[in-house]
């Protein structure tokens, strides 16, 4: 499954609609160390003149130009691009039966029997007539030859329940058969004996009855106090410091589930070797999870378990926890039925079944003085985590960093808990918690300017952190942040001054009635600025200890290992473009290969924005040590450090194997010496850099049907290097649009802990008629402590983070209501102008 | 007349017998090329595509005819796979997105246009976004910014937020009648 | 895809005797005694509601006659008095055809905002009527339009007035024997139309794609200061597409001062029975009935 490109030469970069102030030079080459082994190596590439004379001068431009365009900072086009446009990409549920080569082709195909309860007893299980169960396998809690848990943080969710059940739709037993009608039937047919217990839905109410002093079993539903993790960030003296504010400023933000809702639904295939070695091939975003969640399940050694990723069809951190559960229920299948095992989940199942954002809430007290400064922060951060810990305590974390904001702030409390309750789990979603509390803080920020009498934008820029400042966490702020000149340009891009103060004095005219046409319209303009951690949380980096892998063949062509996937934000293509630039080879002598745990090492999960950065960085690396390796090699396979044709390197690649046998450069994550993380005390460098951003959003209120429309956006952002314009606009774009979703559309309806709305048609997401025109700007500062590639930092979560309060924002200014909520659905903005009794008459 | 392929698990009696309702032969072109296959009545010709002749491009999202994952021309309009039983597919022209490009090494200007702009990501939308903005061209060669967004309002897509998709439309207009640049496209 | 296909059987009609004779089948009629639901052809035109069931595996188990391909259900036809619309007319054809733009602006604006491109291709007018879902867009259209569907069986054929039409959810006017096989609008003459309004406002779950939450068709023909003919037809706030008598009774022949349009929200809000549903609110549904209401007159007023 070797990636290939098949496009034609990739456009020169003046010919694609640039988002970007940034040219698309090369950066110089850094390799100081080797200039004087270069300066030699030139000269013996010009004396001995390689086989240029033999070439068209045609020839040689189209090379420069191929190269050109996949430096660092070119946009050429997607590597798997050709493929998916021809619908020739495989995804998991296209692997033809005989995908195996082994003869196989008759698939089992599995499917899942939920509990239809958000807790209770499972005490029998039966099956009705009207299939054939003697052909059917049947795999429950009992088949599990290893452990009955998906291994994460924290080994409490079962794979098949056998007993206790602590969620709708959790899963009770497989059901398989080679015909997918009948499989199918087969579900509905099968009856459960469930005893139901009370449960917990309420995440408030869970943390008040794990924590009373009368507690009992159905008070307590996970550990000792439902409570997955806590912790507090303590920065200055926060009770002191309320003596000396001026004002007070108080206020609750709630945010509601949110599905991923990549358009892939989620699927395994599965065999089971006759060693009893177990291989699976699906759609994931963490290859190395599944193999650890299928060592335990099987109790197999690692390398009796081979996780292959298919083609995924987007992840947004959907695909980051319940492939694991997947896969594993798809093994256990194969194992017991003998033969090939294939789980691919139906819309519905997905929705239902599989993570969604955490619902959060959060209380924010401040305290300013009258001039506006900052003083004091005080925030209660809290999640829902669901019924199992999967990956909350890492999400509170992230969300807790990010709760303060950006600002300076020399009294800073977080208190954040994530609480157990019997909600389906809830799991990683793009932006990972920070989407949560930057809602709530940068809500917060308005309704304080509003009670100080200043601008929104005035209190910001007073308060907004500079370098040398410090974060909650004590973190000191070295790298160069000027979050003032990304407002500034946020602000004239949108024309929010002009725009505010027009629509103050429209809204109000409407509101007299003297709107014509639009008395019934009201328009608002919002702003929200932010920031995002790159990376792995704290000391996550340092534990993960990422290795990627960079070899060549005897061909010559340059293999590029790594367990990051593509899930369609670009990773085969900018590792391309990271090796082909500091190789000085075109993109076609580099494979990306796919990520399959018997050929790739473990570079860590794809997620966190930390794929360009930090995996990125180590393939830099990598490719670096290989190149110094053949220039500082003997006679007859060196290569000139300054410049080198494709042939001279696969020559040069082919005397070095003759020689030393192999080629082959792993190299492992090494932590900045000055990056550092008190996981204890929450103290120090959260992250080891952070993208920053200021966006603006535009909406008109309609208050005949209560309908907001996002009109305008503007996306201003300093997310480092750009190794690739348009996937890096493309990033924001679609991560405006999920925050689109998130703030005015995409609601769960629970009953009674269950999805009710697991549909399209009526969890609704933003179409190509709700979106609006979205404006992307990347500034560049010089920042030289970088350590991406080109000094990259990440940028996938960031755009989640800041749309949605800049559009409340909007609308609270459209309507001059408190609404901290989201999502805002009509419904609910019908709901806040009873409450305010300003309905419109 | 040549044939992708004739076989189907719908048409597999299974040693239970569960199968005793008449199966069709359904008789379709299907990117140019004359097909027979034996269906249930009311499969889908989703399933029809994907699983008896091997057509894998088409993808399902939803299985209810909402984000547009699944679509494919009929007689040359856009409709959605998962809602057409197989029954109304008979002697019909399906284009699905394999006969999209005109030869193995060329792509269509739509497809080509999507490659350039960043018009695919995960790229599980892209096969019933191209045939929408295919047809979509059809019909309106020249369309404006508001006619592409309604052209495209039933194919969802998770990863763009659309823009990208937009300005891959557009220049697929500008590339009409200028697709060759020389080389391989 | 989870429909059980052994419990289905389908078959395509070609002509509409055809497609009545299976029909008649186990109706009760000369060949022998009535059969139960399930073993009576149910018919499928463009399958974009049915289909979506069955995916679901929530289509009962039955017999499924296909009518698409019967061409005398085909083809929208102009006559001085009416415009006909074959039930298999698509939302396609429907959005396409000049003279509806023209004279039944709501009904193009109802088929413009049906599902999106691929849907408006499959679906038919004849099918939303008979999927009979109150919360279908065209049908609000049809009522304001007065709109006659005539219903054919081997028996004869009959016209009924599209209002009595609906009789409860998913319960209508249709006998199981019987096909629709035309709808008919009726053309108001020249003059009314000069002075004819027309309002259309589908409140959806987003702008396109979307299921409504209210659908709102009105219409009236102005005469001086006072409305005539005034038709009001709201949809996903019944059980059934509900034309608003009481509400029209308020406005026939008044002019519309704020006391007046104030007295119609009144009595409109009495004649709707909204729910709350996964989609929306029973208040929000009411209160924002109430406001296009207000829209439409006021919109009106600026006409």
């Amino acid at each position: 499954m070797r990636i290939r490109p098949q496009g034609k030469q990739p456009r020169q970069a003046e010919k694609q609609p640039s988002h970007s102030r940034l040219a698309g030079a090369r950066p110089q080459e850094t390799d100081c160390a080797n200039a004087q082994l270069d300066a030699v190596a030139a000269t013996q590439a010009l004396t001995q003149g390689g086989d240029s004379a033999y070439d068209s001068g045609v020839k040689i431009d189209a090379e420069a130009s191929a190269l050109r365009a996949y430096a660092i900072g070119g946009s050429p086009p997607r590597r798997e691009g050709p493929e998916k446009v021809r619908g020739q990409a495989l995804y998991v549920d296209d692997l033809p039966a005989d995908f195996y080569g082994t003869g196989e082709v008759e698939l089992v195909h599995g499917v899942t029997v939920r509990s239809p309860v958000a807790r209770g007893r499972l005490r029998a299980i039966g099956f009705l007539p009207g299939v054939p169960w003697d052909e059917i396998v049947v795999v429950t809690a009992a088949d599990i030859p290893g452990q009955n848990h998906i291994a994460l943080l924290e080994n409490d969710q079962p794979c098949l329940v056998s007993g206790l059940i602590n969620h709708a739709e959790e899963p009770l037993l497989i059901l398989g058969h080679p015909d997918r009608v009948i499989a199918e039937r087969a579900r509905t047919l099968v009856r459960l004996e469930i005893d139901p217990l009370p449960p917990q839905l309420d995440l408030d109410d869970s943390l008040r009855r794990g924590t009373k002093p009368d507690a009992g079993p159905n008070d307590v539903i996970w550990g000792k106090d439902n409570v997955f993790k806590t912790f507090t960030i303590e920065k200055g003296d926060v009770a002191a410091a309320w003596a000396g504010v001026d004002v007070i400023v108080e206020g609750d933000y709630e945010t509601g589930a949110q599905e991923q809702l990549y358009i892939e639904p989620q699927g395994m295939l599965a065999r089971v070797r006759p060693d009893g070695s177990v291989e699976v091939f699906g759609s994931l975003q963490c290859p190395y999870y599944v193999h650890a969640a299928l060592m335990a399940v099987f109790n197999l050694p690692a390398d009796k378990v081979r996780i292959v990723q298919t083609e995924t069809g987007g992840g947004f951190g959907g695909k980051e926890e319940y492939p694991s559960m997947i896969a594993a229920h798809t093994a256990l299948l194969a194992r017991k039925a003998g033969r090939p095992a294939k789980i691919v989940y139906d819309r519905l199942e997905d929705m239902v079944a599989t993570t969604k954002r955490h619902p959060s809430r959060t209380h924010i007290k401040t305290g300013w003085r009258h001039d506006g400064t900052l003083v004091v922060q005080d925030i209660d951060f809290r999640l829902d985590g669901g019924a199992y810990m999967t990956l909350s305590p890492v999400v509170l974390s992230r969300g807790g960093l990010h709760a303060a904001g950006p600002y300076a702030c020399d009294h800073v409390r977080v208190r954040a808990r994530a609480a157990a309750t019997n909600m389906p789990p809830h799991g990683a979603f793009r932006g990972f918690g920070a989407p949560q509390s930057v809602f709530a803080i940068e809500r917060h920020m308005d309704e304080a300017a509003a009670k100080l009498g200043m601008s929104e934008i005035a209190l910001r820029k007073k308060n907004l952190v500079r370098d040398g400042q410090t974060l909650s966490t004590g973190q000191v702020l070295r790298e160069r942040v000027d979050m003032r000149a990304l407002l500034d340009r946020a602000l004239a891009l949108s024309g929010y001054e002009a725009k505010r103060a027009r629509y103050d004095e429209e809204n109000r005219r409407a509101a007299q009635g003297q709107g014509g046409m639009h008395a019934q319209r009201r328009r608002g303009i919002g702003v929200a600025t932010f920031m995002h951690g790159a990376g792995f949380t704290g000391s996550g980096e340092r534990y993960l200890a990422s290795k990627v892998t960079v070899d060549c063949d005897a061909t010559g062509q340059v293999h590029v290992r790594a367990s990051s996937t593509e899930i369609g934000q670009g990773t085969n293509t900018i590792f391309t473009q990271i090796a082909a630039e500091i190789l000085g080879l075109p993109p076609d002598a580099i494979t990306v290969v796919r990520p399959d745990t018997s050929q790739v090492p473990n570079s860590g999960p794809t997620v966190a924005s930390r794929t360009v950065m930090v995996v990125g960085g180590l393939v830099a690396r990598a490719c670096q040590q290989l190149k110094t390796r053949l220039v500082e090699a003997g006679q007859g396979m060196r290569l000139a450090a300054a410049g080198y044709r494709p042939q001279q390197f696969r020559a040069a690649v082919q005397a070095y194997l003759a020689q030393h046998g192999t080629l082959s450069v792993t190299t492992e994550y090494e932590p900045p010496p000055d990056v550092q993380w008190d996981d204890k005390a929450y103290r120090g460098d959260a992250y080891a850099t952070y993208a920053w951003a200021a966006y603006v959003a535009e909406v008109e209120v309609d208050l005949v049907t209560y309908e907001t429309r996002v009109l305008d956006f503007v996306a201003v952002q300093e997310v480092g290097k750009v190794v690739h314009p348009i996937l890096a606009a493309g990033q924001i774009e679609g991560g405006v649009a999920q925050g689109v979703g998130f703030a005015l559309y995409e609601k769960v309806a629970w009953r009674e802990g269950r999805m009710a709305n697991g549909q399209m048609t009526n969890y609704i997401m933003p179409t190509s008629a709700d979106v609006p025109p979205i404006r992307v700007e990347f500034i560049e500062v010089e920042n030289p402590r970088l350590r991406g590639p080109g000094g990259a930092k990440g940028i996938g979560e960031l755009p989640l983070d800041g749309t949605a309060p800049a559009i409340l924002n909007a609308v609270a200014q459209a309507t001059g209501l408190r609404l901290n909520q989201i999502p805002l659905l009509p419904e609910d903005l019908l709901a806040a102008y009873a409450r305010a009794g300003l309905e419109n008459g | 007349m040549s044939t992708h392929g004739h076989d189907s698990h719908h048409a597999t009696t299974t040693s239970s017998g569960t199968f005793t309702r008449p199966l069709i032969e359904l008789r379709l072109r299907v990117n140019g090329i004359d097909t027979v296959c034996v269906v249930h009545p009311m499969a889908r010709l989703l399933d029809v595509l994907r699983e008896s002749l091997h057509l894998s491009g088409t993808k399902e999202g939803c299985g209810e005819g909402e984000c547009g994952a699944c679509a494919v021309l009929l007689n040359g309009e856009l409709v959605c796979s998962c809602l057409v039983p197989a029954l109304q597919a008979m002697g019909t022209e399906v284009t699905t997105i394999e006969g999209v490009a005109p030869s193995l090494a060329t792509l269509d200007r739509v497809q080509q246009a999507f490659v350039d702009c960043g018009g695919a990501q995960c790229g599980i939308c892209t096969p019933g976004m191209i045939l929408a903005a295919k047809a979509l061209l059809t019909r309106c060669p020249q369309p404006t910014e508001a006619e592409i967004r309604e052209g495209l309002a039933g194919n969802l897509c998770r990863c763009t937020g659309y823009t990208k998709i937009f300005s891959s439309v557009l220049r697929a207009c500008q590339a009409d009648g200028a697709t060759t640049e020389g080389g391989e496209r | 895809m989870r429909a059980y296909l052994p419990e289905y059987e389908a078959v395509s009609a070609r002509t509409l005797v055809e497609a009545l004779t299976l029909l008649a089948q186990g109706a009760g009629g000369l060949d022998g005694p009535a059969q139960p639901p399930g073993r009576r052809w149910q018919p499928i035109a463009g399958g974009t509601d049915l289909m979506v069931l069955f995916s679901a595996g929530k289509l009962p188990a039955g017999r499924y006659l296909d009518i698409w391909g019967i061409e005398e259900l085909r083809g929208i036809t102009v006559a001085p008095s009416h415009i006909d619309l074959g039930a298999l007319s698509t939302f396609t054809q429907v959005r396409q055809h000049p003279l509806l733009a023209c004279e039944f602006s709501s009904l193009t604006q109802a088929a413009i905002e049906s599902g999106a491109i691929a849907i408006q291709n499959r679906g038919t007018l004849g099918g939303n009527i008979a999927n009979a879902s109150p919360a279908a867009d065209s049908p609000p259209a049809l009522l304001c339009y007065d709109a006659e569907l005539e219903l054919v069986s081997l028996r004869g054929a009959r016209w009924v007035p599209y209002a009595e039409f609906h009789t409860g959810y998913k319960q209508m006017q249709r006998a199981s024997d019987e096909l629709i096989v035309r709808i008919r609008l009726p053309r108001l003459s020249a003059v009314e139309r000069e002075r004819q309004v027309h309002y259309y406002r589908k409140v959806g779950t987003r702008k396109a794609q979307a299921i409504s939450k209210v659908c709102f068709a009105g219409s009236f023909v102005r005469d001086g200061e006072r409305l005539s003919r005034v038709r009001i037809a709201l949809g996903s706030v019944a059980p059934i597409p509900l034309r608003c008598p009481r509400t029209e009774a308020v406005l026939e022949g008044a002019v519309p001062t704020s006391a007046v349009i104030a007295a119609a929200q009144e009595v409109l809000g009495s004649e709707i029975a909204p729910i709350d549903d996964i989609r929306s609110t029973q208040d929000y549904r009411r209160t924002v009935a109430q406001n296009l209401l207000f829209d439409f007159l006021a919109q009106a007023a600026l006409h």
